[in-house]
């Protein structure tokens, strides 16, 4: 519904680029200096099922050789989140060990009917990040699951691993514009006022370049 | 209140969700969009759609190098936890009540447990406590009544928990949630029937119109 008023917003905004054009080349340069896209071509992407298992073998067999695994391609990327999100370099090593500690000892509640491995520990570090760097608490919703749990459904897993493939590959496709305002938003270094603020792009610009993210990641995931 | 489950009309948008996920709102937005999340099977499932995003964005971050041994201090870190006792498979279910868990944590129970305090015309308030960024309140306000005409100057989420509400042409019951923002000046009458229970959240402070709340309003913490 508001896709067509946002397209407008969008294009409107585009005609004016002229206005702001040197500030926009600016942040630019500050966007791929901070936020390097990693190409798919140098670093393959790890199918996202296949970290499932490795939970799997933490959470029943206390598997140290499937956690160093994990860890050697989670903590640095749990890192450098603390950091974006205004942890210093100590701050960010000593909150990543726990996130990956928290990883190991909750291992039993993660459930890959509801989400990718990946998002599990985002949601970690996301938590991690409130209570240490802002200094807040974070009401959760009320869980849904009462009574026994049952065991996971393998095709439900398989469904919910796929779909974040599929998430990825569309987040890696969208216009580089709209990509880095996603990207930022999830880093939580800025709102959408203080990006309006640091780049001079109208906050309505920014707004609609979101909707447009988002419209087109629903397209992407049918 | 009802027991027929009414069907949630007006919902979370995707800025506030997506912020909630990427754990940037304030602790008093937080609480009203757990509370809501709660009783809205439409916007969980969006959660974790946002959830979804930051994994993928995290997924796919740049990494930051840990400093040597960080593996074998995480491992320390893990076995010096005390084990996290596996729960119980049977959790009774709670009684049906008033207030979601989020809510009931910031209340320390349900309806019964508030300490209310009456600001005029019957309504009557109590403040709960959170980082002070943004305010959360819960409001009372007697069946019929309206509450006092105000405008905004940042963002306002009003959530019904029992009762309703009407507001220009649109009717807001239990899970409704309603965002306000500068451009919206309106005077919303709670409607016949009931007595309704909101909790709203503003990171402005309310500004009254009428002359008495306006004087009024530094004592009470409006």
């Amino acid at each position: 519904m508001f896709t067509n008023q946002a397209l407008e917003q969008e294009s409107g905004a585009l005609q004016d680029q002229v206005s702001y054009g040197a500030v926009t080349q600016l942040t630019d340069e500050v966007d791929t200096k901070t936020y390097v896209n990693v190409q798919e071509d140098i670093k393959p992407r790890v199918p996202q099922g296949a970290w499932i298992v490795h939970m799997e073998r933490i959470s029943v067999h206390q598997d140290q050789t499937a956690f160093a695994e994990l860890f050697g391609h989670f903590a640095p990327r749990v890192k450098a989140f603390l950091m974006k999100n205004g942890a210093d370099s100590g701050l960010a090593e000593e909150c990543t060990q726990e996130v990956m500690a928290t990883l190991w000892t909750k291992a039993h509640m993660f459930d890959p009917t509801r989400a990718s491995v990946a998002t599990w520990i985002f949601t970690i570090a996301r938590n991690r990040t409130i209570d240490a760097i802002r200094k807040q608490r974070r009401p959760e919703p009320e869980d849904l699951e009462w009574g026994p749990t049952e065991e996971p459904d393998q095709a439900d897993a398989m469904a919910i691993q796929e779909e974040s493939e599929q998430l990825a590959r569309a987040i890696s496709e969208l216009p580089e514009k709209q990509r880095i305002l996603i990207e930022r938003a999830y880093y939580g270094d800025l709102s959408h006022s203080e990006i309006a603020a640091e780049t001079g792009l109208p906050l309505g610009t920014i707004k609609s370049r979101i909707r447009l993210a988002l419209e087109r990641l629903r397209h992407a995931m049918g | 209140m009802d027991t027929v489950k009414h069907k949630i009309e007006h919902h979370l948008s995707d800025e506030l969700l997506m912020a909630y996920s990427a754990g940037t709102l304030p602790e008093a937005f937080s609480l009203v969009v757990a509370t809501h999340i709660s009783i809205c099977d439409t916007c969980r499932a969006r959660m974790y759609e946002f959830d979804a995003v930051g994994g993928a964005v995290l997924d796919d971050a740049e990494e930051m190098s840990l400093s040597d041994g960080a593996l074998e201090a995480t491992l320390k870190l893990i076995s010096e936890r005390p084990k996290d006792p596996i729960k119980t498979q049977l959790v009774a279910k709670p009684a049906p009540s008033v207030f979601p868990k989020p809510l009931q944590d910031y209340v320390g129970g349900d309806l019964e447990k508030v300490k209310w305090r009456k600001i005029g015309n019957g309504v009557r308030q109590a403040i709960l406590p959170t980082s002070k960024d943004a305010s959360v309140r819960l409001l009372h306000i007697p069946a019929g009544c309206e509450l006092p005409d105000h405008g905004h100057r940042g963002t306002e989420l009003t959530l019904v928990l029992q009762g309703a509400f009407l507001d220009e042409d649109e009717r807001f019951a239990r899970g409704d949630i309603e965002i306000a923002n500068e451009d919206l000046h309106h005077t919303p009458i709670a409607d016949i029937g009931e007595d309704c229970i909101c909790l709203a959240a503003t990171d402005a402070p309310l500004k009254f119109n009428q002359l008495i709340p306006r004087v009024a309003q530094p004592f009470l913490r409006i």
